[in-house]
């Protein structure tokens, strides 16, 4: 398995290339913090706080939303279509070049 | 004034092993927290999920987790002031500290113990605009007493259990409660959303979903909010709006405490977990040094640690000898005394 690139553009609007392992079982928002960008990660990626809120910019397929993401997206707060919390969505080789804005902090 | 040998800033499963362990030293806790119980985010947050990690159990509910660090530093005794924030401190000459929360009670301790996780808790509020003007206004982010409302008009927003269980609550003593919710669907306990249901059919909730509560209009406090459902807009009058859309941590007043701080933790020297101000510990999530990990495990490590040091500063030169509690029991200061059964040796006659 290898690495796939990911864009994260952070909240100055400045595009972080990472490098993102694929055999970890890593989620988005841990990549985030691996990298030290400005997410909390509050809850530690149990669909609970949208503290890694991001919105999607690039089109590929992520894995579907579950209940407990929807349910916590119907809270959080800066919502829009392309909303997704970064811990649901785990890194897998389909996301090479993904592009992911972060919401603005809670 | 609130008196003791430690005081612990945070009632997180770090600040309630912290009291055990000082337990064993002699010295005596009390914990300030913002929430109205103790565990910390182990009780607010996921109380139903399981955690893997803890040492000697193999899985354990985090709710349980709390029930049994509260239950093992029951013997020592612990005072809580919950419900409050801490929010300014103050050092004596003699070098012992005075804490200060929000809601004005004092506590005078020569140790603080910092275990405050990612900070305290507060409600997440709504990106609305004049919001704060509002605040303690008609618009209120917690419900204290409920007979504020008393035949008043309530809009509550949210979509959790505490916007369900206290639209229910309020149902009987409001004149008129709206609850608004951006989804059709609830995350809350399935008899909660069935009885909001039954209340909605009896009229004694008016239920708009999905909608959102948009503009908040009043002179001084709150007249009307603007909901808005799809395309719709809607004003409506209202005594009061209560938003409950969870909380988030915030590291908070701790942060202008003169502690060297970075990243939003409280920097600390490894050896016991002192931070740049003597006296003051801080352990668990809430801290950071090279190496450090946000487990639950490791705050129970420098809980430890720290109590040695704090043992220490209240005892100046006098020898302090680790005890093992198989050996030496536990002596609780409510009188109870644990202890192993002696080995009884017995001669077998012949």
């Amino acid at each position: 398995m290898s690495d796939i690139k990911i864009k994260i553009k952070d909240r100055e609007g400045v595009i972080h290339e990472v490098l993102a392992p694929t055999d970890m079982a890593m989620n988005l928002m841990e990549v985030c913090k691996a990298y030290e960008l400005p997410v909390e990660g509050t809850c530690g990626g149990m669909a609970m706080c949208a503290s890694c809120q991001c919105y999607v910019l690039s089109d590929q397929q992520l894995p579907e939303k579950g209940e407990e993401e929807e349910a916590m997206l119907s809270e959080a707060f800066y919502v829009r279509n392309n909303s997704r919390l970064g811990c649901q969505i785990n890194i897998t080789e389909n996301l090479e070049g993904l592009l992911v804005e972060l919401a603005p902090e809670y | 004034m609130i008196q003791t040998d430690i005081l612990i800033i945070g009632a997180g499963p770090t600040g309630l092993f912290t009291v055990f362990e000082a337990g064993l030293l002699k010295l005596k806790c009390h914990l300030i927290d913002a929430l109205p119980q103790p565990g910390g985010q182990c009780s607010e947050i996921y109380p139903k999920k399981p955690i893997y990690d803890i040492p000697g159990f193999p899985e354990i509910l985090a709710g349980d987790l709390t029930k049994n660090l509260l239950e093992q530093s029951k013997q020592f005794e612990p005072g809580f002031t919950l419900g409050e924030r801490a929010e300014t401190i103050e050092k004596l000459e003699d070098g012992s500290f005075i804490v200060t929360t929000n809601k004005g009670t004092k506590h005078h301790a020569p140790i603080v113990a910092i275990a405050g996780g990612l900070g305290s808790f507060e409600p997440r509020k709504p990106k609305l605009y004049d919001i704060e003007k509002f605040e303690d206004n008609g618009l209120e982010y917690f419900i204290k007493d409920p007979e504020v409302y008393r035949n008043k008009k309530v809009v509550i927003s949210g979509g959790g259990d505490s916007a369900l269980d206290w639209s229910i609550f309020l149902a009987d003593i409001a004149s008129e409660v709206t609850l608004i919710h951006r989804r059709n669907e609830f995350r809350g306990a399935l008899d909660s959303v069935e009885k909001v249901r039954e209340l909605k059919i009896l009229n004694k909730i008016n239920l708009i979903t999905p909608a959102e509560v948009t503009a908040l209009h009043g002179y001084k406090k709150i007249e009307a909010v603007t909901v808005t459902k799809g395309e719709e807009e809607q004003l409506l009058e209202t005594d009061h709006f209560i938003p409950l859309f969870g909380l988030s941590p915030k590291l908070g007043p701790i942060g202008n405490w003169g502690l060297d701080i970075e990243k939003n933790a409280i920097k600390v020297d490894t050896f016991d977990y002192q931070t740049n101000i003597p006296g003051i510990f801080a352990i668990g999530d809430v801290n950071t040094y090279p190496g450090k990990l946000k487990l639950i495990l490791c705050g129970f490590h420098e809980a430890t640690l720290m109590c040695q040091s704090a043992y220490k500063i209240l005892n100046p030169g006098k020898k302090l000898v680790l005890k093992y509690t198989t050996v030496s029991g536990i002596d609780g200061f409510d009188g109870t005394r644990k202890e192993s059964p002696k080995a009884v040796v017995q001669a077998i006659n012949t």
